[in-house]
């Protein structure tokens, strides 16, 4: 059996890559599926405290790269799942010290043992980003309803097809449906509209993320976030299930009667 | 009721959304084209062969390019003619 790699990227920073990367591998190891989570952000790692995992880091991938150990030494078995695995980025080392050629051999390696290995990006386009998609087989953009967020996205999107991975899915991350309907965020449509790739979820604005980063626990795990909720359906998505993506963020005047009639009965 | 009225009017006068959407269409235009100047040229070349049919151009001389104002992007083609030609060429 082969497993499949995808890369999380977003290209702007703190819109949600590394606890996107966390709630879909904590749902698809729910699941059922073998999962390996790779930080490759080498220099400011954090899928290890997002995931609870840091006190067992012994080994990271610049080790594995360097041959210093097995891979298998350095794969952090997940607390609550066995299915679950963290392969974790060096904290001491710069981006260089590992090269796009190196991680294809090394997600090859992993694809042997895991359903599913969720690749991690660091912010940038630069040799972090270029390491983090050289063995990819598919691309999860992330992103925000900002400005910034999705102009990167856009230049990802680009990169990503020029790297070969047209087939690219957007995840929009922290949405707020009052916002939206106030018309002061941009909509789903908005940004599906101006980046034209294909949809793969929504995931609202949600305190509970905060709390379950906190503790080191994601969201999936529990049953009240609504985060966690939006996270799981994508997991079910990535494994094929066609199930409706709920934006629920309609604004126009004969929805909102149409609420205003339905309270009045 | 209120509330509604509120909205409506909000949206009358576009909330920051509309901004937003209008601004990043424009710099995305703006970022397509310099990220990929390999579509201009494309895009060049295509123009200097529809145009050979009708005019004689001076191909070295042709400029084309795109124009941010405040409010849109213009594809600006400079072409200087050197003569028309006499019937079109099938």
């Amino acid at each position: 059996m082969k497993g499949k790699v995808i890369v999380i990227t977003s290209g702007k920073g703190g819109v949600g890559k590394t606890t996107t990367t966390a709630n879909l591998g904590t749902a698809l190891a729910m699941m059922g599926n073998n999962v390996v989570l790779v930080d490759t952000d080498i220099g400011l790692r954090n899928l290890d405290v997002v995931m609870g995992l840091e006190n067992r880091i012994v080994f990271d991938i610049i080790d594995v790269v360097n041959g210093h150990c097995k891979l298998k030494q350095a794969l952090i078995k997940d607390k609550r799942f066995d299915g679950l695995c963290l392969l974790p980025a060096a904290q001491t080392k710069d981006k260089t010290a590992i090269s796009p050629h190196q991680m294809k051999n090394m997600t090859n390696e992993l694809r042997k043992e895991f359903d599913y290995i969720l690749v991690d990006c660091p912010a940038g386009i630069e040799q972090g980003f270029k390491n983090a998609i050289a063995g990819a087989d598919d691309a999860i953009v992330v992103a925000t309803p900002e400005i910034s967020s999705v102009r990167d996205a856009d230049r990802i999107v680009g990169l990503l097809e020029v790297a070969g991975l047209s087939n690219a899915r957007l995840i929009v991350n922290r949405i707020r449906k009052t916002m939206v309907k106030r018309g002061d965020m941009m909509d789903i449509d908005d940004i599906i509209d101006i980046l034209s790739i294909d949809l793969l979820g929504v995931v609202p604005e949600d305190e509970s993320i905060i709390v379950s980063t906190n503790r080191g626990e994601p969201a999936v795990l529990g049953t009240g976030s609504r985060a966690g909720e939006a996270y799981r359906r994508i997991a079910r998505r990535i494994m094929g299930e066609d199930i409706a993506i709920v934006t629920d963020e309609t604004n126009n005047f004969i929805d909102r009667f149409k609420k205003i009639l339905k309270l009045a009965r | 009721m209120l509330d509604m009225i509120a909205r409506f009017f909000n949206k009358d006068n576009g909330g920051s959304r509309e901004i937003a959407r209008e601004r990043l269409r424009l710099v995305l235009v703006h970022d397509r084209s310099s990220s990929s100047p390999e579509l201009l040229n494309a895009l060049k070349e295509d123009l200097i062969k529809v145009i050979r049919d009708y005019l004689e151009i001076d191909e070295e001389a042709l400029l084309v390019s795109l124009e941010n104002e405040s409010d849109s992007v213009a594809l600006i083609a400079n072409i200087p003619v050197k003569s028309f030609r006499r019937a079109v060429n099938e």
